[in-house]
This record gives structure tokens, sequence and C-alpha cells, in this order.
């Protein structure tokens, strides 16, 4: 008795939605390439825009053209790296625990580097962001394992229970570091620079070692779309559609590790992007999974770059660290888009 | 006293049947077991420290039968610092337990919503920018969460204020204050700087009869009238519709919870700074313990006096660093025994 | 006069208009059955009588005065409600979900009366659930779950009652118990209002139907009357034969055969 309407106008409908959404991402990557070439040409020094376009086809040597090839270039690739393993490390991390709240943190990524830094600094005496590097990334892996260990084993592997397990692990290991950071303020002072997140001092050497990683993580989290769909529908529902739901959650937290561990392990925590660039997205894009990593992962750097170039131009010559400045400008676009519309829960 | 045919709990009922009162046997009697434990505890931090004072000497003189040294360092010294945990313990685990249950989402707590980082954004301004008092701190704190509760709700509000936008809102906002503390702290010089970073830990020390008394006098208030409203809230977890179909004025209850949940997070922050986890931990590790389906706000408020005194104790005397900002404590104590908690789960298999 | 009625009224979700300028008369002491096809707006009209939705524009009358001038326990003594999808917390026994339809009566002083008790295991017992009280309502099958709900419901004890949807999810003996037991309320002087799929049964147990379509009424009145192959196809966008039900004499639907509605006879859905 049950009334269903015409199939063939439905998938017309669905191929419209999906040719807009298309039209959406083109335009993101538009966006995107703006962000990139204006985080360029700006920045403390200003340097025309014809000359920095100048400068760009032909480095002649000149300090605006080491400014722009040796400062704002790499800036502009490890913002692009970071940005894009954020955003889509979010996604991941709010389609595998079902909670539209979670962000890359709760997997214990952000704390666990945290304290591979401190350790680097209290104990091996090591002060340079290229130094840090292998022990933010060390140190994420591993709290990650254990956290995915605690959350995921038993009967009972509630995405509830996953982001319990996480928070118990981060705030153990976050005392810890606190611990060391009251009775050692040469310690502190070091790792309140580094805990705000910043562009500033890049090192090319840093990206460059946790870049494979990032690779093999975006490749894996798109990979994953399909399946975070199934997972999406709930557990029993997910599983009679054919996703592996252990294999999907391994596989994602691999991803979420290798992603927001290599973004972290490079530049240091940076909270906002990765827990409301995939939310702002889930409202143009409808529940999609796929959708949802994609535009994640474009508008997460559009978002970083552009912070990073406002937080260089606002206080020059000095800067404003990128993790700072992000929240200023994401936070109201995110409060007013919350306001307007009812958010999709997932 | 009778068990009811098909509750779980048991019913009190007068002989005439005009007064009744629902009991969670089960719930009633851990939250017993841990205000015990705590009130253990605190006798116990009351009567230890550099100068020991044998335990009937601690009781006789909080029965105001004792004079003189034992006094002064009992009443004067440690009785407002422990105070101070108990009260602070139980508002934060309340304020987690409404927040969490109007929310249904174990990160609904005021960590996670800015509330207790607009607590820190005024504490900061009052200790890096105007030098202030410890009293002072504890006002920029209240007026911060104050001004951050007010402005997440009125961002929210429109045509009523749905839980979920307040969360979104809350988490928008806080990310600009966060922002706004880091700052901060990378702009003041170094020991400033630790001195505002062990106020973010959150700390006990230096307590005196000043900070306790407002603390004690807003719990007084504060607590009776969330226990009140904890019937209606355990209606909300049936949703709006169902609920307002059985006669719960929604918004009302809304209202006047989550202006209580704010109201205790405030205090609490303004007393001890925003000590992270027990608005969170507290009310997880409560339905773990208790295994009810209700919000518990008893046994949360129990179980977060708990953990905050046996955090100080451990912070004060137990580490080998020597004495760390009590939040430190908080954190492994409590982290460790969530960790423990989930582990001792899934070995149950359930 | 009626107990419970809404005039003009204009029902929306955010942008959404569902009705517009509708208006309901549930006549006194009916079992009020509306039908519809999925997405017509039976939900949304029967959250609009219970005041779980606001209207846009329009006006719910409660005993002749506007059901939003009640405070919300005072509508609950008067009117109760089952939604089609309701949650249960977590971790919630069966026997604690039912006493929660008891929260109108109650009081901080008179938290579980003997009255309360009495009638929560009388509604258990209606909807034979009462050997499930200790249950966990997470454990249960969708039809005992459905009979948990409306036995909840029934522990409201009021006058009005409205149900969407209360037989999904349950075997043909158990759809037939709960009619039978909502017929039963409707004797003891209950007003009911339903919605239901099964056309069948609800003309057999509705003393008024009410046929929506889109957010419209169709039809309305005693189902033995408006009931016809006419109107049901301008409904449902099916045709069907309509004969007297062997058993009681009430009209039968019967979808003409799937050959037939192909070869161009049967409706098309606009
Ligand atoms: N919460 C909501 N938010 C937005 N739109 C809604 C909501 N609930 C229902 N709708 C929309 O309103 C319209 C009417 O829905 P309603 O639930 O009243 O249908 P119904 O007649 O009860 O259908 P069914 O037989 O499937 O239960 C539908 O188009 C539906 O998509
Ligand atoms: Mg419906």
């Amino acid at each position: 008795m049950a009334v269903t309407a015409d199939p063939p106008v439905r998938t017309r409908d669905r191929g419209g939605r999906d040719s807009l959404r298309l039209t959406g991402l083109l335009l993101a990557l538009v966006l995107l390439g703006v962000v990139v070439v204006a985080s360029l040409a700006f920045g403390a020094k200003f340097i025309p825009f014809g000359e920095s376009w100048r400068l760009w086809w032909d480095n002649d040597g000149s300090s605006n053209a080491a400014i722009i090839h040796d400062l704002r270039l790499p800036r502009t690739m490890v913002g692009l790296m970071v940005g894009a393993a954020l955003g889509l490390s979010g996604a991941l991390m709010q389609a595998l625990t079902l909670n539209p709240l979670a962000e890359p943190g709760l997997l214990g990524v952000n704390l666990g580097a945290a304290t591979g830094v401190v350790l680097a600094i209290a104990f091996f005496g090591i002060t340079t962001i290229s130094g840090y590097v292998w022990f933010a990334f060390a140190g994420a892996a591993l709290t990650s394992v254990v956290v995915f260990l605690l959350g995921n084993t038993g009967r009972s592997a509630t995405p509830d229970r996953q982001i319990l397990a996480g928070i118990a692990i981060t705030t153990v290991m976050g005392s810890g570091i606190y611990a060391i950071l009251v009775l050692r303020p040469e310690v502190f002072n070091k790792y309140r620079f580094w805990e705000v997140g910043s562009l500033g001092d890049v090192s090319v050497s840093a990206g460059w070692r946790v870049a494979p990683f990032v690779a093999i993580g975006i490749g894996l989290a798109l990979a994953l779309g399909p399946a975070l769909n199934a997972l999406a529908m709930g557990e029993e529902t997910g599983r009679a559609l054919g996703a592996h739901v252990m294999r999907t959650r391994l596989l994602g937290m691999l991803a979420v590790t290798l992603l927001c561990g290599g973004a972290t392990a490079v530049v240091g925590p940076i909270y906002f992007v990765g827990l409301a660039v995939p939310h702002m997205t889930r409202m143009f894009t409808g529940p999609d999974q796929r959708w949802i990593l994609l535009y994640s992962m474009v508008l997460a750097p559009v978002l970083l770059l552009l912070a990073d170039i406002i937080g260089r131009v606002i206080t020059a010559p000095s800067e404003l660290q990128v993790g700072i400045v992000t929240a200023f400008v994401g936070a109201p676009v995110f409060i007013v888009l919350a306001r307007r519309r009812r958010l999709a829960q997932l | 006293m009778s068990r009811a045919q098909v509750l779980s709990g048991a019913v009190v009922r007068n002989p005439t049947g005009s007064v009744s009162a629902r009991i969670d046997l089960r719930a009633a009697a851990v939250t017993l077991v841990l205000v015990l434990l705590a009130l253990a505890i605190a006798l116990h931090s009351l009567a230890s420290g550099d100068f020991e004072i044998p335990l009937p000497d601690v009781v006789r003189t909080l029965l105001g039968q004792e004079t003189g040294g034992a006094k002064f360092i009992v009443l004067d010294l440690r009785l407002p610092r422990t105070l101070t945990a108990l009260l602070v313990g139980a508002a934060l685990g309340v304020s987690g337990a409404i927040f969490q249950s109007l929310t249904r989402n174990p990160l609904g707590s005021p960590d996670f919503i800015g509330l207790t980082i607009g607590a820190s954004t005024g504490a900061l301004l009052v200790i890096l920018v105007l030098n202030g008092s410890t009293n002072q701190i504890a006002l920029g704190a209240l007026l911060g969460c104050a001004a951050t509760a007010v402005a997440i709700y009125l961002l929210a509000y429109r045509r009523g204020a749905q839980s979920f936008r307040l969360i979104l809102v809350g988490i928008g906002i806080g990310a600009m204050l966060d922002a706004f503390n880091s700052f901060l702290i990378t702009r003041a010089r170094l020991d400033e700087a630790v001195g505002a970073q062990v106020w973010l830990i959150g700390t006990l020390n230096g307590r005196s009869w000043d900070q306790v008394r407002p603390l004690l006098l807003a719990v007084i208030v504060l607590l009776p009238l969330a226990f009140w409203q904890s019937r209606h809230l355990n209606m909300l977890s049936l949703g709006d519709e169902t609920a307002t179909a059985l006669g719960v004025p929604v918004e009302r209850t809304r209202g006047l919870l989550f202006a209580c949940a704010v109201a205790l997070a405030a205090v609490a922050t303004s007393a001890a700074g925003p000590i992270a986890f027990v608005a969170l931990a507290a009310p997880q590790l409560a339905i773990r313990v208790t295994r009810s389906a209700g919000s518990g706000l008893a046994s949360s408020a129990a179980m977060g006096a708990l953990l905050l005194v046996a955090s100080d104790w451990v912070a004060q005397r137990a580490l080998p660093s020597g004495p760390v900002p009590v939040g430190i404590a908080t954190g492994l104590l409590g982290g460790a025994y969530l960790c423990w908690l989930l582990v001792h789960e899934w070995r149950k298999g359930r | 006069m009626s107990r419970l009625r809404a005039e003009g009224l204009t029902l929306s979700y955010d942008q959404r208009v569902v009705t517009e300028n509708l208006g309901v008369t549930v006549p006194d002491g009916s079992f009020t059955v509306i039908v519809g096809p999925n997405a017509c707006g039976k939900s949304t009209l029967l959250k609009a009588l219970a005041r779980l939705l606001g209207p846009k524009a329009g006006q719910v009358y409660l005993d002749e005065k506007a059901i939003g001038s009640y405070s919300s326990k005072q509508v609950a003594h008067r009117l109760g409600m089952l939604p089609q999808t309701p949650i249960a917390p977590n971790g919630i026994t069966v026997g604690d979900l039912v006493a929660r339809g008891r929260y109108a009566h109650q009081s901080l002083l008179r938290q579980w009366s003997k009255e309360d008790e009495a009638v929560v295991v009388e509604a258990m017992e209606q909807t034979s659930v009462h050997e499930l009280a200790k249950r966990y309502v997470g454990e249960l099958s969708g039809g005992q779950r459905q009979r948990v709900w409306l036995a909840m419901a029934l522990a409201q004890q009021t006058p009005i009652l409205l149900l969407d949807e209360p037989t999904t999810y349950l075997d043909i003996t158990h759809q037939v118990e709960v009619l039978d037991l909502c017929a039963d309320l409707h004797e003891q002087g209950r007003t009911l209002v339903a919605v239901l799929h099964d056309l069948n049964l609800a003309t057999r147990y509705a003393t008024h139907l009410i046929a929506m379509r889109e957010g419209r009424i169709v039809a309305e009145g005693d189902p033995g009357r408006i009931v016809t192959a006419e109107m049901v196809e301008q409904t449902f966008g099916l045709k069907c034969r309509v004969i007297p039900d062997p058993e009681t004499g009430t009209p039968l639907i019967i979808p003409v055969d799937r050959a037939a509605r192909r070869s161009g006879v049967g409706a098309t859905l606009g």
C-alpha cells in the first residue's frame, strides 16, 4: 500500500544534486587556488603584487625573491598539507564515532604528539621544530593505538565508548604533561609556543618527512568513503549493507593517526579546523561521506591559509599564530551557520 | 519501604499513602558509600600535613570543643581547602551530569561547550593584564563564565534554544576564547605565564574562608534546586515530543536546568580554576557504578566530591615530585579510574 | 461541540509547509482513524493536536480554549499522545518506562502512589507486557517495544488519546488485540484518534474516518458511508474494489490485480 515517488524523478533529482555538489567542489578548489596565491603574495613584508608575480617566475636572488621562495612557498605548501590532513581526519573521526562533535584529538593524537614533544624538550634537550617531528609523530601513533584498543575491545565497542576511551587516556597524559610543565618552567617556555599551533617557523624538512604518511592517510581516507556511508546507518544496518565494521574502524583510525599525527607533528596542535570544517561542509553536502571528505579536504586548507595570511598581515611585522587566528576566522562562520540551520546530526 | 512490583527501585510511603518517594536502592547505596569515602578522606586530610593532628582531636575541633593551635590549623588553614574541594567537586559533578543529560552526549560538558574556557579568559585577564588578587581572579572567572553563558544563550536562541544548537554555538565561542587565552599566555612574561598556567590547571592553594563562604552559599542554593528538577530532567531523556506529551514543560525545565548547571560550573571554576575532567568524568563514572538509567545527579555530586578530595590529597602529598596543582591529580586519578572501568567492562563483556 | 478541534492550521517544519488552512474536528466519544499515504502529514497533524508542534497559523482548541493557554500538565491530564518513533533512554527497564506515563499525576511528594502502581499494572496487563516488567527496553523485539509504549500512553489515563501508528511492528494477532483494546477504551467513553495504515482494519474499527492526502482532508465521516473505490483511488492513487467485509459488513478494500493496473486501467500518482 505504500506509495513511493516515481523512480526516474528521484534519479534525476539525485543527478541534479550531484552536479550541484560537483560545481560547489570546483568553486571550493578555485577558492583554494586564490588563497594559495594570496598566501604567496601577502605577508609581513609588503611586496607589490606585480613584483611578487615577476619574482615567482624569475627568482633573481633578491631578498624579496628569497622571502617568496624560501619563506612563503614552504609555509604555503605545509599549510596546504596540514589543512587537508586536519579537515580529512576530522571528517573521518566524526563518521567513525557517529558523533558530530568528535574531533581528531579525541583519538589521543594531539595529546600523544604533545607528550612526545614535552619529553623531547624535557629529557632530550631538543628545541627545534624539525627535531620534534619524530617524537610528536611517535607519541601520536602510540597513543592512538592505545586509545583504539581500549575503545574497541570487547563486545560493547560502541562509538560512545571510543570517545570515552579517548578522553580517559588523553586526560591521564595531559596531566602528566602538566606535571612536567609546572615543575620545569623552562620546558613550559618552549612548549607554550609549540602548543599554539603555528606555521611561522615551519621547517621544510619536517614537512617532507611526514608528507609520505599524510599522503597514505589521504588515500586511505578517500577510499573509505563508501564504507563510512554504510557505517553511518548504525552498526547492524551497516553490516547488513556489507560494511566490515571493524575493518573500517581500524583503517579509519589508522588514517586519522597518519593525517592528524603528521599535521600536528609539523605545526603543533590546531583544534578548531578538524571539528568545524567537516561540520560546516555537511550542511552543503548532506550526509554523504564521500562528499564530506572531499569538501573537508579542500575547505580546511582554505580556512587555515586564510587565517595564516591574516595572522601575518594584521600585526605586521610580528605575527599572530595560525592556531589563534583560525578560531577567530572560523568560529563566527560556524556560529552563523549553527544559527541558520538545524544542523544535520550526521 | 516496599519493593515495587513493576519499578526497578523501591518505594517509601507514609501510612495514608499521601506521601510517597521512589528510591533506586543500588544508586542510593553507592551514593552513600561515595559520600562516606569522601568524608573519610576529607577527615584524613584535615589531620595530616606538615603538622600531624590526631583524628580524635580533629573531630573535637570540628565540634567546637578544641582551642589553641589545633583549632587554628584545622579550622583556618586546612578546612577551607578541604571544603572547597568537596564543594567544587560536587558542583562540577552535578553541572556535568545536567549538561550530559540535556544534550544526551558524553561530550556535552561545561568544559566542552566553552563555559570554563570563558571563566579562564576572565581569570587570565585579571592575572596577566590587571595583576589582581586571588579574590579578584575569582570574580573575573565568575564574570567570564557568566558572560560566556549569556552570549551562548543569546546567540543560540531562535524560536527556543535547542540543546544541540547550544552546544554548537558554545563550541564556536569556546574556540575563540581558547585561542584568545593562548594568545595571552604566549604574550606574557614567563613567570606570569607559569602562574596563569597553574590557575588554568586548577589549584586549591591558599583558600581561606573568604572564598569558601560564597561558594558554600551558592552550592547550598543550587544543589537542592538541581535535585528538585531531576525528576523533570529524567523525563527529558524521552525526547522533547514524548516529554511534552506526558506533561513536562520542556522549554522551562530546560532553561532552569541550563541556568543551574551554568551557575554551578561558574562558582566551581571561580573557586578552584577550570579543573578539567571532573564535570565530564564524574557523571560517567557514576552511571557506570550505579548502573542506573537516570541522570544520577546525587551520585554524580558524590563522585565529583570524592574525586576532588582524593585528588587534592594525592596532589599535595602522594607524588614524589612534591605538591602539584590539584587539576593534575584529578586527571591522573579520574582518567586512570575511567580506563580501569572501561577495561573492566569489556572483560565482563557488557 | 467537541472537546478537541483545530481551525485554519498551517503547519510547517522550518521552510517546508505540510498543511495549509486545515480544519479538523474530533467528534466526542469517537474512535477516529486517520488514513493517508506516507508523508501526507498525518503525524504532523497529530503532533499539532497534541501541542507538540506549534502552528504557523490557526489554533487548536481543547475544551473550547486554545490549547496553548493550558499548562503542560493540565493538557497531559486531558490528552495523551503516543508519537510514531519515541526514543527510549539508555538502560531503562520496561516497568520504569511505563511508569513515566504517570508523570502528570505525580509531584515531589507523591512520586509513586498506590494508584500509580495499580494503573501501571493494569496498563501493562492490557497490552500483555506485564511479564516484561524487569527487562530492558533496548532488548525487546519491535512488537514488544511498541506495546510497551502503548502501555505508557495508557498509564497516562487521559479521556482523549492520540496514537500514531500503534499497530506498526505488530503481528496480526497483536494488531487485532491492540485495536480490540482501543475499541474497549472507546466503549468505556474515551475519545481515540489513531493513525493506521491497514485500511481494512481502519474501516472495521473506526467510528469516524479521516482520509488525508498532501496535507488536505479528502474525505471524512462514517467509514461505511465514505469508503468507496473512488475515494480510495483519490486518496492513495491505487485502483481497487470495495466489497462488504464478510465478517462485519464494513468496507473491505481489495487492490485490483497487478496485470489490470499495468494495462493502463490503474491510476498514476500525480
Ligand atoms: N521533523 C521534521 N522536519 C522536517 N520535515 C519533516 C519532519 N517530520 C516530517 N517532515 C515532513 O513533513 C511531511 C509530513 O510528514 P508526516 O510525518 O506528517 O507524514 P505521515 O503522514 O505521518 O507519513 P507516514 O505514514 O510515513 O508516517 C513529510 O514530507 C515529511 O518529510
Ligand atoms: Mg507518520
